[in-house]
């Protein structure tokens, strides 16, 4: 595969789903440990774990402030393997998109048979 | 990132060998079902926009075989094909996967995915999940770089890399 393990390992490291959930958080804005505990109902071993994947691979960065350590999302580093993964995703999109126009049809003539009745 | 709607496919990648794919319609499951397993009705979905498909067989019981065949931009004939596994009408479909076009070289036994589809309707609205499960990272990461193939934003994105690698 051409593709380098970095991109690969980076997004894995992206797409798990508790990971996705911190993201979708820290999308928001930055948050201290303690908040994402509490929204994602996981307990701060689980959490500080999942934090230290996402920061190697450069998805979230930390600093600090007083006595709290504030997390954030890096969406510089996320968008290569977002690149990535997007052509299939909106092939699949694409694919949806012509299947919602099929699923109109048959729920109209659906309506129709029954109005017949 | 970008920030998908309800109606936007959802790709997500559970573990090394697996892809995820969920979208909701608003339409019932045996409607899903139907157009997900009628091949009339698939060739009007299935080609994504980027060609049209020009076959699809369907024999809809365990151990029953499809093929879908299409062609993207007038290019060549591209089949798939694969083995119903498990059928629960309305719920659930088990079938393998394998691309015709696979590199020479790659077995059938190692390019082949396991792919389920689950249809959930709650509320009239139907969520589809399709859980695509590679033999190997390898093959799994090959699917995904296949979507690179087709569409000219594909094609962009790709001019846009490399007019910034040159900046």
């Amino acid at each position: 595969m051409a593709r380098a393990a970095t991109t690969t390992d980076a997004f894995n490291a992206v797409a798990e789903p508790r990971r996705r959930e911190i993201l979708d958080v820290l999308a928001n804005g930055e948050r201290p440990v303690n908040d994402l505990v509490g929204l994602l109902g996981l307990g701060q071993p689980q959490v500080s774990k999942h934090l230290r994947v996402l920061r190697r691979v450069g998805a979230v960065e930390v600093r600090d402030l007083g006595r709290q350590r504030l997390y954030r999302l890096n969406g510089r580093a996320l968008k290569p393997i977002h690149d990535w993964v997007s052509s299939y995703e909106r092939l699949w999109s694409d694919r949806f998109d012509q299947l919602d126009v099929v699923l109109e049809d048959l729920k109209a003539k659906e309506q129709g048979d029954e109005g017949d009745q | 990132m970008k920030v998908t709607s309800d109606h936007s496919a959802k790709l997500t990648l559970p573990t090394d060998e697996q892809i995820l794919i969920e979208r909701k319609f608003d339409a019932p499951k045996h409607l899903v079902y139907k157009a997900y397993t009628t091949p009339e009705l698939v060739k009007r979905w299935w080609h994504a926009n980027r060609g049209e498909v020009t076959s699809v067989e369907i024999d809809l019981r365990v151990g029953g075989r499809w093929r879908y065949v299409m062609t993207v931009c007038g290019g060549p004939e591209v089949g798939f094909h694969g083995e119903y596994r498990e059928i629960v009408p309305n719920e659930r479909i088990v079938t393998t996967e394998f691309y015709e076009g696979v590199p020479e070289g790659v077995s059938e036994d190692e390019a082949t995915t396991l792919n389920t589809a689950t249809f959930t309707e709650t509320d009239g609205r139907t969520k589809l999940t399709i859980l695509v499960e590679a033999r190997n990272r390898m093959t799994r990461d090959a699917i995904i770089d296949s979507g690179m193939e087709g569409g000219l934003q594909d094609a962009l994105d790709l001019l846009e890399q490399v007019a910034l690698s040159l900046g």
